[in-house]
């Protein structure tokens, strides 16, 4: 401890600069590797590596500063703040995905459709064009028709367009999700009693939730592309549903892996306490948060789509 | 220099002294400060809309100012001032967020009439589609089947210093916007690859052309003129380059210019069928090539490294004829830079750049291509 | 058992003192100041005459891009960074930041970002040139290769300001001393909380729309192609709906600096403390629901447009509110006229005429006149040179002595206070008149009506950047020598900061004082 106050003051440390580094190292390799660079891949494979193993002795230095009773009770707080503005934060990421979506449903297809400001557009430029969503025929097929350079996808994902509710994957997909949620809660509430077993079981069968759930998106994307000539480059159906789904994916990677850390550090080492558990309680509130996005994507993306 | 300092005083009279308007105005005219009052309805609105707001913010700066200048003089400390303590007033607060909030209504009532008049594009007496390109305007007139590209006519020579630079130096264009006075004209303004826009101060138009939308705006001009203005939106490269003029004439002259417009467009596509010799088409090439393909490739043929290629013994221009035509006519499919030159371009304009850029730059390829076979070129796909 | 700086480089590495990050932040924001003053006088000295003289077109527009990138997001915004690292702290009586490791890790961050952004001057097609505002298609169809790097380096940068401001706000909520009520801190730090609001709503939507651009470039989706049923015009949507809460939050910090600076020197405490927190909070609402502001001429349907022109103005009145309360602050106060006064005082009045000119845009007919000529680079010049320029160098001088414990040459505070406002004055004054006269911006040569003006402009460029160096020159004397300042070092000033000794001891505040 550097200072004699309550407030742990770490000492120097190396993670940042190497953090700084390795996060670097994996943008810059990003950025070769799309623009063709032949090196790009290997940049961005070490950096990853340096990031991934900074990552793994930041969080490790965490949890033994804590383990040694370093961190007061007014640190704790601190975290506490840190992770639920850094959850704000990814809630506005989303809000930009989801205005892009609303925009383009309440504006710009109607304009383009000739709706409102659009008569002139569409009389002049898309002639033939209609709003409609999912967008299936995009304004390019509606003017250029076969020769059209961007075309819409050839079947949509949204609950319009599929037989049964039963067999569609999306729903499923929500019930999982959903499930989780309540499990979590529940791991918590073991926790809460001390109960170890509890805890272990309701977070290891949430944490078997979440990867269910990404195996079944896995499928969907299959589908989709092979299927159901639904990708990325299909229009503006395509680049709403691949990019709102696609980062919610992500993000359920992520929280998935960061529960199964958390399931591991339960079962291998025997960590947290009913009063001492934030790092499982960081992780479970980020579980519920890619929740809220899922339910909103289930609405906006699948049912209203 | 002497003129300059002049200039400098002028204006710092004008801005310190800002009481008696009309006897300032002129001066501030001369010396070109402030905003132009334009040529129509709209523009002199808006002009009045921006002397109001000026001299509301001039008073409100007299007053917020002047009291800071009073207090910097009178209570400094070196003149034995002693601080008082006050720090909190309600009443004052409660004013000083009123009396800002009623001026805000007072200029909010008139830009609102303002901005209704600017909106209502209903009952125009004609339409003219504005396309904006890299680096240059499309006017199609709707119904008259009357179009054409409208390119800047400012030499390199004055851009690059080698020669003196003229009245309307980057203010000029090679075939300007004409339209009829006391005619309400509709813009319909679009773009064919980024964002441009279409601004002439005079007129108090300023639209964006976005690619894929169609704005609309009108104009109503009084006096027949001619009218400039510039591309008001980063385009790339050449957007300082890329002016407009406007031509308002009397209607009959208006009438007159459409029909000899109409019979000079019969005129150039009677040519594609004529056969020219190897130096008319090098000769009309370079002409091409100098206000429209010069602003990418360079007038050296040299291109940009990195960014635009280079004519002078480019593969292209040095393989087959087919292959040039086609980048030209149908532009590239990898770089949308490079337009499809086909819908822009006569037959006979096409020939005979394609035929420059084969001969110019020490490509000597020696070959030439006739209208005709461009035409069929077309055609053939 | 309180420690010292480690030796050497890695004192500067490895650190996790807020008050060395903090001097990271600031020396850093210096030298990107200097790189991007050294492009803007790449600018003004082509506009030196009409014609081109000195650089192409092409390279010209990846000036006032990579100047406008280089100032907003590696000059302004880090400099306000380091002086919260410093300060914050220090004001409310808290041992470091809340997140000292994550602190250090927000700053190492922007030398590599910055790193990465200048790096593509030199790569092939050049370095960005579709402005800092990057509208699309320009910046995705159009755009030269080294787009992918900008908008990773944007990525990056944007994750530093996040984590930044996630500590600002758990130092602020989470660790000022007992007794340090919400409505006892000092203006500087509330100014700073509602900063890092913004910012934290606000860098994920340019991360978001960084990413469609990538999209748009790399996979093929259609965010901003009619073609495929997108709009180039969202991409100006989400763009200011980051972008206008970006220029408060290169403002509101200096209103922190002011009102901390003009008590001092009017010997009078700040008038109005609360109705400044209200309106400072009433400042960062507005700032969510005006972005379109931008973007009168691109066709919005009307409706749009009165609603956004009459939110836009309305931030006049809580700004109002701050001008208003300053002068009432100096008003029968006993002044002295510092160098951090001069500074403060210049601000006030450049930064409401700068306002003046914003309120002018803002009504929307007359902005179809004034949008994208040079009338708007002289607005945004005057609230964002003497606006948040001149409130960090105030800032600098004010709290330079409590720093490193000498005090500044008065003399050379003086003269550079002198010059620079001359030459900013010079510079950008005669901007509102070329642009009301019709002179578009972000373009290299221009008509010849235009000539005289754009020739003053280029004059007082220089002599601003002259009296920079003066600064420099300045700051480094004061570091290494000069008279010592006293605990105080000013007149009676208020604050926590001002209660430890002069210059500051490496941790402060490890056990918390008590505040009455
Ligand atoms: C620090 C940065 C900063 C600040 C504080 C502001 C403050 C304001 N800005 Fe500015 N602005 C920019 C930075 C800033 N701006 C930038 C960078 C751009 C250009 C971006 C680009 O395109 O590259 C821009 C562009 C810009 C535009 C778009 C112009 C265009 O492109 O066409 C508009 C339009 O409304 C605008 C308005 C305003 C208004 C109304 C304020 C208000 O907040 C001002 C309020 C202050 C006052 C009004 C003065 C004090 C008040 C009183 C004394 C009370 C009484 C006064 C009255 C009742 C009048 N700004
Ligand atoms: C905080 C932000 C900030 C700051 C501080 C500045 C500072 C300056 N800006 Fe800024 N500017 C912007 C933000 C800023 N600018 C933005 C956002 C744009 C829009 C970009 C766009 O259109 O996309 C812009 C655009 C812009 C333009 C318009 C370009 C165009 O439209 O093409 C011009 C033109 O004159 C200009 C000039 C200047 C000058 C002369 C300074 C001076 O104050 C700079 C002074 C500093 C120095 C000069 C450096 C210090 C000195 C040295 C390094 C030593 C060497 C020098 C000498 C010895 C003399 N700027
Ligand atoms: C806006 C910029 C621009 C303008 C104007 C322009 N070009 Fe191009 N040109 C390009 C770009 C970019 C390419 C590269 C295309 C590619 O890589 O597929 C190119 C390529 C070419 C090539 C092939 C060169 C090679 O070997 O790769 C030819 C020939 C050509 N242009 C002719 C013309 C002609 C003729 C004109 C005028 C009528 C013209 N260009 C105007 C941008 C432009
Ligand atoms: Cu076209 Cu700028
Ligand atoms: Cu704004």
């Amino acid at each position: 401890m550097s200072s004699e106050g309550t407030y742990y003051v770490p000492e120097q440390s190396k993670l940042p600069i190497f953090a700084s580094l390795g996060l670097f190292l994996t943008v810059f390799g990003a950025a070769n590797w799309l623009n063709g660079d032949d090196t790009g891949p290997t940049i961005l494979f070490c950096g990853g590596l340096v990031f991934a193993f900074v990552l793994w002795q930041w969080f490790s230095a965490v949890i033994s500063e804590n383990i040694r009773g370093m961190n007061s009770a007014q640190l704790k707080k601190s975290y506490v703040w840190g992770m639920g503005w850094f959850i704000f934060s990814e809630v506005m990421f989303f809000a930009a995905f989801f205005g892009a979506l609303f925009y383009v449903r309440a504006f710009a297809l109607p304009w383009l459709s000739g709706e409102g400001a659009g008569a002139a557009t569409n009389e002049i430029l898309w002639n033939g064009f209609e709003a409609s969503w999912p967008l299936m025929t995009t304004p390019d097929m509606a003017v250029n028709g076969d020769a059209a350079k961007v075309t819409g996808p050839e079947q949509s994902m949204s609950y319009g367009h599929v037989d049964s509710l039963w067999t569609w994957l999306p729903f499923w997909n929500t019930v999982i999700l959903m499930t989780s949620s309540v499990t979590v809660h529940l791991a918590h509430n073991g926790l809460k009693d001390d109960n170890r077993k509890a805890f272990n079981f309701w977070l290891g069968l949430t944490v078997a939730l979440g990867i269910i759930f990404l195996v079944l998106q896995v499928e969907e994307y299959i589908q989709a592309y092979t299927k159901m000539g639904l990708t990325l480059d299909t229009g503006i159906y395509g680049t709403t549903f691949f990019m709102l789904t696609g980062f919610h994916g992500a993000h359920v990677t992520l929280g998935t892996f960061m529960l199964l850390v958390m399931f591991l550090r339960s079962v291998r080492k025997g960590h947290f306490k009913h009063d001492d558990c934030f790092g499982f309680e960081a992780a479970s509130w980020y579980w519920h948060f890619v929740d809220v996005v899922w339910v909103g994507l289930f609405i906006f993306v699948y049912i209203l789509g | 220099m002497c003129i300059r300092v002049k200039r400098l005083f002028a204006c710092l009279l004008v801005l310190l002294t800002g009481l008696s308007q009309s006897a300032l105005a002129d001066e501030i005219e001369r010396w070109g400060v402030n905003m132009t009052q334009g040529v129509t309805p709209v523009s002199r609105d808006i002009y009045g809309l921006h002397m109001d707001i000026f001299w509301w913010c001039v008073g409100i700066g007299v007053v917020v100012f002047g009291v800071m200048f009073y207090t910097m003089i009178v209570h400094r400390k070196s003149q034995g001032a002693k601080a008082s303590n006050f720090h909190e007033s309600t009443t004052l607060e409660i004013i000083w967020t009123v009396v800002p909030f009623l001026i805000l209504i007072v200029m909010a009532i008139p830009a609102t009439n303002t901005l209704l008049k600017i909106y209502d594009t209903e009952d125009a007496d004609m339409d003219i589609i504005i396309t904006g390109y890299q680096w240059k305007w499309k006017y199609e007139y709707l119904g008259e089947d009357v179009s054409f590209f409208s390119n800047l006519s400012t030499s390199r020579d004055e851009i690059e210093n080698r020669v003196p630079k003229g009245p309307n130096y980057l203010l000029e264009v090679d075939e300007p916007l004409i339209i009829p006075v006391k005619k309400k004209v509709r813009f319909l303004i679009t773009a064919a690859d980024v964002i441009h826009a279409w601004w002439v101060p005079e007129l108090a138009v300023k639209k964006d052309a976005i690619p894929g939308y169609v704005n609309e705006s009108w104009t109503y001009v009084d006096e027949p003129g001619i009218y400039r203005g510039q591309c008001a939106e980063l385009c790339g490269k050449d957007h300082g380059f890329m002016p407009i003029v406007v031509k308002a004439l009397p209607q009959p002259e208006y009438d007159a210019w459409l029909v000899a417009k109409r019979e000079q467009a019969a005129a150039l596509k009677a040519l594609t069928e004529k056969t020219f010799t190897f130096d008319e088409l090098y000769a009309q090439g370079e002409k091409v090539y100098g206000t429209v393909c010069v602003a990418c490739h360079q007038s050296g043929g040299e291109g940009v490294p990195g960014v635009f290629p280079a004519i002078k013994a480019s593969a292209i221009a040095t393989g087959g004829m087919n292959g040039h035509l086609d980048m030209v006519v149908n532009g590239s499919s990898k770089n949308p830079a490079m337009q499809a030159y086909g819908p822009q371009l006569s037959e006979v304009d096409i020939a005979s750049v394609v035929t420059y850029q084969r001969n110019a730059f020490g490509n000597n390829m020696g070959d030439s291509i006739q209208p005709i076979d461009v035409l069929k070129f077309k055609q053939g796909q | 058992m309180a420690h010292g700086p480690a030796k050497g480089i890695t004192r500067w590495l490895y650190t996790t003192n807020h008050k060395d990050i903090g001097t990271m932040y600031l020396w850093f924001s210096f030298a990107m100041f200097l790189l991007g003053g050294v492009f803007a006088l790449v600018i003004r000295a082509e506009l030196f005459e009409p014609g081109l003289q000195i650089v192409e077109p092409e390279f010209f527009n990846q000036m006032t891009t990579m100047h406008g990138l280089v100032m907003v997001f590696g000059a302004v915004m880090p400099a306000f960074v380091g002086l919260a690292n410093w300060m914050v702290p220090m004001m409310i009586g808290a041992p470091d930041m809340a997140l000292p490791r994550m602190n250090n890790w927000s700053f190492w961050i922007l030398p590599f970002a910055f790193a990465m952004l200048a790096s593509t001057l030199f790569m092939e097609g050049g370095a960005p040139n579709f402005g800092w505002t990057f509208y699309a298609p320009l910046s995705t169809t159009y755009a030269p290769p080294s787009v992918t790097f900008f908008i990773f380096a944007v990525h990056i940068m944007g994750a530093s300001s996040i984590m930044g401001a996630i500590n600002i706000i758990a130092t602020i909520l989470n660790m000022r001393a007992p007794g340090m009520t919400m409505m006892k801190m000092p203006l500087f730090v509330w100014t700073w909380l509602i900063t890092a609001y913004l910012l934290i709503a606000v860098m994920p939507v340019l991360a978001g729309v960084v990413t469609m651009m990538l999209m748009d470039i790399h996979f093929g989706t259609s965010f901003f192609d009619a073609a495929g049923g997108g709009d180039p015009v969202l991409f100006q949507h989400v763009f200011w709906f980051f972008g206008h809460p970006e220029v408060y939050i290169m403002i509101l910090p200096a209103f922190g600096v002011v009102s901390q600076i003009i008590p001092t020197f009017a010997r009078k405490p700040l008038f109005g403390y609360a109705s400044m927190v209200y309106a400072t909070s009433s400042i960062a609402f507005l700032s969510f629901i005006v972005w379109a502001h931008h973007m009168f001429t691109v066709g919005m349907p009307v409706a749009g447009e009165l609603f956004f022109m009459y939110a836009t103005m309305l931030i006049a009145v809580p700004t109002g509110v701050k001008v208003f309360n300053w002068v009432t602050t100096m008003f029968k106060g006993s002044m002295t006229f510092e160098t951090p006064m001069l500074f403060s005082i210049a601000f006030v009045i450049l930064f409401t005429i700068g306002g003046f000119s914003g309120l002018m845009l803002a009504i929307a007919p007359a902005d179809f006149q004034y949008h994208d000529t040079y009338f708007v680079v002289a607005h945004f010049h005057y609230v964002l040179v003497p606006g948040a320029i001149f409130s960090i160098t105030a800032a600098v001088y004010y709290w330079l002595p409590k720093w490193c414990g000498n005090m500044y040459n008065e003399v050379m505070g003086k003269t550079h206070f002198w010059m620079a406002f001359i030459g900013l004055n010079l510079t950008f004054f005669p901007m509102h008149f070329v642009g009301l006269a019709g002179m578009p911006r972000r373009i290299p040569d221009y008509a010849l009506q235009f000539a005289d003006f754009n020739m003053y402009a280029s004059v007082g460029a220089f002599l601003f950047g002259a009296a920079q160096i003066l600064f420099l020159f300045n700051v480094i004397a004061t570091i290494r020598g000069g008279r010592k300042a006293t605990d105080e070092v000013w007149e009676n000033p208020e604050g926590l900061e001002w209660t430890v000794p002069s210059p500051a001891p490496y941790h402060t505040f490890s056990t918390p004082p008590d505040v009455k």
